[in-house]
């Protein structure tokens, strides 16, 4: 098979770039939904977690103090970072939304949403331990309370460690909804996979599909450069 | 103004302040001396509950704030901090790291406390440097401009943590020119330094510390030229 007959078959002929641009529209709307449900998710664990205050003295006795909601916390972020993503999503979606009329992307910006936001709990904690104790020290000296040093001097900083990371976050999820064709989805990779099956040929549908994901994800670090440059400006004049 | 009572405090099974007692006089200027590890810095952060006492009582205004429920911002903002590190916050220009608190905590007006900034950067003589970053200054400008974010609360006291030791030497006497300058305005000071010719010259009292305890205490001439204590002695041979 000639190149311009495999790519004749695979976009042309029955207008099968259609497919293509249904699955794209179902995979971007499926990673935006779950970035947000997974940003909403993840600075809420990230504040259950911090809320823990590991251990303190009393006398001479040190007394640890697990709080409910860090542990509940640290659990699910335990157990996400466990397990397969795909095996979350068919336990979420087969088990857990079994009797939901709910639109399947839903269900399954749902099931990435959480699997997302434990890394993004991770990635704020993160940023915000990047910042030295110092500066939570010459907040509180000058008076200012815990949560007004966080907001005006601890996350101004952290968010220069965090936006990166979480930009990158995002590009693992688009990729990792690659599987939502396993709950009936016809996200990008499900489109090709059909292509493939009226067309008997692996080659030209996958390889697209490979050049496609490769398009967003190379589009997104481009920005995500572009972002980091103007934060670094930001911070030595 | 400040007594200090019993003052204890342990990391894990590591007891670093062996019963401190103390009472500070409005308007004194203490130097607290000593070795490294002698629990010089733990006292000082404890005076403003950075670090959290073990046990003892510290009252300062008559208020125990040591007690619980005591609110430790109220206490906080009467006592200005200078840290060994500076601590500057490098997201901000000089003007704002002056501002921040006297807006966020008291309340102040924003004009109002660019003017108070204004006076305190003259005063540490770096009014040219309002707009600059904290990154494109020198060590001894950024304590300086430290010791005027400290100020700019308008604090009764000032703790002053080793201010002089992450500095290169040539830039140590400009700090010390602004600390002596405070300490003549009557300010109450409690600093944590090695330099002894500061503690000689401004010290109203000085305090020798080893192994978590107020080893020797007295007029720096005292301690400088007689000290009786034989580690002080033995301190002092090394460090003058």
């Amino acid at each position: 098979m000639s190149i311009s007959e495999g790519l004749y078959k695979t976009f042309i002929k029955d207008d099968r770039y259609k497919m293509f641009l249904t699955g794209l529209g179902s995979t971007l709307i499926l990673s935006l939904l779950a970035a947000v449900i997974g940003l909403a998710i993840g600075v809420a664990v990230c504040l259950m977690k911090v809320s823990n205050v590991p251990s303190f003295t009393v006398g001479k006795r040190r007394v640890r103090v697990v709080r409910p909601l860090a542990w509940l916390a640290n659990a699910y972020i335990d157990v996400i970072r466990g397990t397969p993503a795909v095996v979350q999503l068919l336990i979420i979606y087969f088990i857990i939304f079994a009797r939901s009329n709910l639109h399947s992307i839903i269900i399954a910006a749902i099931a990435f949403g959480i699997n997302s936001g434990a890394y993004v709990a991770e990635i704020i904690r993160a940023g915000i331990f990047s910042i030295d104790p110092g500066q939570t020290e010459a907040g509180r000296s000058l008076g200012m309370s815990g949560a007004r040093t966080m907001r005006f001097i601890v996350l101004p900083q952290a968010v220069k460690n965090i936006l990166p990371a979480l930009v990158n976050e995002f590009v693992v999820l688009i990729k990792e909804t690659a599987i939502a064709g396993y709950i009936g989805i016809s996200d990008l990779t499900k489109a090709a996979y059909s292509i493939q099956s009226l067309t008997y040929d692996y080659l030209y549908p996958l390889v697209s599909l490979a050049i496609i994901y490769y398009i967003i994800v190379k589009s997104l670090a481009v920005l995500m450069g572009r972002l980091e440059k103007n934060l670094r400006k930001s911070e030595v004049r | 103004m400040i007594t200090v009572s019993g003052l204890r405090k342990s990391f894990g099974s590591h007891e670093v302040l062996k019963g401190i007692d103390q009472h500070v006089a409005k308007g004194e200027k203490i130097v607290v001396i000593g070795p490294s590890g002698s629990g010089k810095s733990t006292f000082l952060r404890c005076i403003n509950l950075l670090e959290r006492p073990s046990a003892g009582r510290i009252v300062i205004d008559g208020e125990t704030i040591t007690d619980k429920g005591v609110n430790v911002n109220k206490i906080r903002e009467k006592m200005g901090m200078v840290f060994q590190q500076f601590n500057l916050f490098p997201h901000m220009p000089v003007v704002d790291n002056i501002t921040l608190a006297p807006i966020r905590v008291k309340g102040v007006r924003r004009d109002e406390a660019e003017d108070t900034a204004m006076r305190l950067l003259a005063r540490v003589g770096l009014i040219d440097k309002r707009d600059a970053y904290p990154a494109q200054l020198s060590g001894g400008q950024k304590q300086r401009i430290a010791i005027a974010r400290a100020l700019a609360m308008e604090p009764e006291i000032m703790l002053f943590d080793e201010p002089t030791s992450a500095l290169d030497p040539e830039m140590v006497g400009e700090v010390l020119n602004v600390m002596e300058d405070l300490a003549s305005s009557g300010m109450t000071m409690i600093v944590v330094t090695h330099e002894m010719r500061f503690a000689r010259g401004v010290a109203s009292r000085v305090l020798f510390m080893d192994e978590g305890i107020i080893m020797e205490e007295g007029a720096p001439e005292e301690i400088f030229t007689a000290p009786k204590n034989e580690r002080t002695r033995a301190f002092l041979s090394l460090v003058i």
